[in-house]
């Protein structure tokens, strides 16, 4: 059994439901990121397990133990927030050693936890500081350090690098997740960034108005997306619109040029319209010879973004982005070229639902 | 285009002394007891009055029971208010403006309608128990400027956050209250504590009224007998609310975590 389960959870806020029968199942020290939009009911997920929330119907069960009742403080559960919630009038240690005083710890016991947390988050110089004498980064570390103080069954952490500028966004969640891995917590991370999901976790549940769309490791998520959300969601995706030409060999017309899927579309009826996803890094300019796809088109717009060279090549309707690398000693192609792009009959991704 | 700044100047000025010229006409004539030349004679007079001391001192304690049951009341009142019901602000507001629109009299009469001997709960029997009404009397006076001064500090801080914070750290709701809510709002507190401690010392109306040995009824007697003890006492008085008013500013200047 998992050690976090989710089943069938729903939220409503008036007429509202935010949270749509979700079930998850977390593992034990497995580290799962709720990845949406604003308002896809991820927070209220995670504000769910925490037990600042009461589900409007289903179950959570920590250890096999039954919490959805339980009040936020009998769960043992630590939390980050995205506003840090250190409390101000306290010191760096006296905000670590909260959480154990309330537990009624020995004074040794708290004093000698406090700095191995202060240790672990590399600030042990900080002990006697305030909140506000502290860095952004800092504080959420410090945040970190009072959640984990606790020994917390589950650590959640609401996102917590919001609030960061980008190069200690990085370094803190390189940090985060090598502090999970050494402690082997069991970790629920939101977020609504894609890199920081795809780069922190085991496992990430990428969900949209209330449900989840799709759950699986990151290379799943990316690679194999299931649905046309996920595949717009995470990473840059090319997303074009067509119609089955032949269902069983996989052919597919595009803007009246067709191109062939590594495998054959299950159910397809010839004429069904359907909607195709590629990753930029899959396309390339030229024509390939062998069982590559190639399609023609007129180069749209150029975008010059120093390292990369970003080429939007139109068809009739539909156009594609690619990135080449910038090569100085060759110039970046112009405007109205006309051009060839090609791709693996594997790059395409056949994407779940109708094509808007 | 550099603005003038004449017209501020001379609301300045004439704000000063619409203020000052009577303080100082005041503190001048409290310096005039002894003939022909300037002395602290009236304070003197007044400070050594068994009656001065008695009646400061009885206000003095009713002030501090006042404070004491006002952030009691008040407190919780606005934190829970902020924090699970705010649409209940509106009310509450208008609740803690009440006696503001309500002069004191009115209450005093209220009270002893409500409280008299004869009544259900005869809160006017007795010494102690009408020094209890006064207490309540004056907690519901002082209202309006309490409930202000934490409300408005409540704001300043993300109350909703640490409140989850302590929770998931296995905090109970006193605790929170106590060792996180209450030491943020320290200052606004005190703010609130400062004022009802100015306004108690000088009330005089539902004091009297109830018959209470207060400083208010005491300034007013000796106003009523005396020609420079009165000037002295209004000096004092002043003196007592600066006082309050610099305290506020010293201990918003000296509250650990915040930024000086």
């Amino acid at each position: 059994m998992a050690f976090l389960s989710i089943e069938r959870i729903t939220k409503t806020f008036g007429a509202t439901t935010t949270v749509k029968g979700v079930d998850l199942a977390v593992e034990r020290g497995e580290f799962v990121t709720l990845l949406g939009p604003s308002g896809c009911g991820k927070t209220t997920i995670l504000r769910m397990v925490a037990g600042f929330e009461t589900p409007s119907s289903g179950t959570i069960r920590i250890d096999g133990k039954d919490v959805t009742d339980l009040k936020p403080h009998q769960r043992k559960i630590g939390m980050v927030f995205q506003a840090y919630a250190l409390f101000p009038n306290m010191t760096v240690a006296d905000n670590i050693a909260f959480g154990l005083k309330v537990a009624r710890k020995n004074g040794a016991e708290i004093a000698s936890r406090v700095k191995e947390m202060l240790e672990l988050i590399k600030l042990p110089q900080v002990a006697e500081r305030y909140p506000y004498q502290l860095s952004g980064g800092q504080q959420q570390r410090v945040a970190l350090a009072r959640a984990l103080a606790i020994k917390p069954q589950i650590l959640l952490l609401d996102e917590p690098l919001s609030a960061l500028d980008a190069k200690i966004r990085v370094s803190l969640r390189d940090e985060i997740r090598a502090v999970q891995r050494q402690l082997g917590i069991t970790t629920i991370f939101v977020t609504h960034d894609q890199e920081e999901a795809l780069s922190m976790s085991d496992r990430v549940c990428v969900m949209s108005e209330g449900r989840i769309e799709q759950l699986g490791t990151p290379f799943e998520i990316y690679n194999y997306p299931k649905t046309r959300f996920v595949a717009s969601f995470v990473g840059t995706l090319n997303i074009l619109s067509g119609r089955v030409s032949d269902g069983a060999e996989g052919r597919i017309v595009v803007d009246g040029q067709e191109i062939v899927t590594s495998r054959g579309l299950n159910g397809a009826s010839t004429g069904d319209a359907l909607a195709v996803a590629l990753r930029p890094e899959a396309l390339s300019i030229g024509r390939a010879n062998g069982s590559s796809n190639n399609l023609e088109g007129t180069i749209d717009e150029v975008h010059f973004l120093g390292s990369v060279v970003r080429i939007r090549v139109r068809f009739k309707e539909s156009a594609v982005s690619l990135d080449t690398f910038n090569r100085p000693n060759a110039a970046p192609p112009e405007r109205g070229q006309p051009i060839t792009v090609n791709f693996g009959r594997e790059d395409i991704l056949v994407l779940e639902g109708a094509p808007n | 285009m550099k603005q003038s700044r004449f017209f501020p100047w001379i609301g300045f000025i004439f704000g000063a002394i619409y203020f000052l010229v009577p303080l100082i006409a005041t503190f001048e004539f409290s310096l005039r007891m002894q003939r022909g030349t300037y002395s602290f004679k009236a304070y003197q007079v007044v400070l050594a009055d068994p009656g001065f001391q008695a009646s400061f001192s009885y206000s003095a304690l009713i002030a501090l029971l006042t404070i004491i049951v006002g952030i009691a009341l008040v407190v919780p009142t606005a934190y829970l208010v902020q924090l699970k019901l705010p649409k209940l602000r509106p009310v509450v507001e208008f609740m803690t403006l009440l006696p503001l629109v309500v002069p004191a009299i009115v209450i005093v009469f209220g009270y002893l309608r409500m409280y008299n001997s004869s009544s259900w709960l005869p809160l006017t029997g007795s010494a102690r128990s009408t020094d209890l009404l006064l207490v309540f009397a004056y907690v519901t006076l002082s209202l309006p400027y309490m409930y202000r001064s934490v409300d408005t500090a409540l704001r300043t801080v993300d109350i909703r956050t640490l409140t989850e914070a302590a929770q998931s750290l296995g905090s109970s709701w006193p605790r929170i209250l106590i060792q996180v809510i209450l030491p943020n709002i320290r200052v606004g507190v005190l703010s609130g504590a400062f004022l009802t401690f100015a306004i108690v010392i000088g009330e005089f109306t539902i004091a009297s009224l109830l018959n209470r040995p207060a400083f208010g009824p005491y300034m007013q007697l000796i106003g009523a007998n005396r020609a420079y003890e009165p000037a002295a006492l209004a000096v004092i008085a002043f003196a007592i609310t600066w006082a309050c008013m610099g305290l506020i500013q010293l201990v918003a200047s000296f509250s650990p975590g915040q930024k000086r």
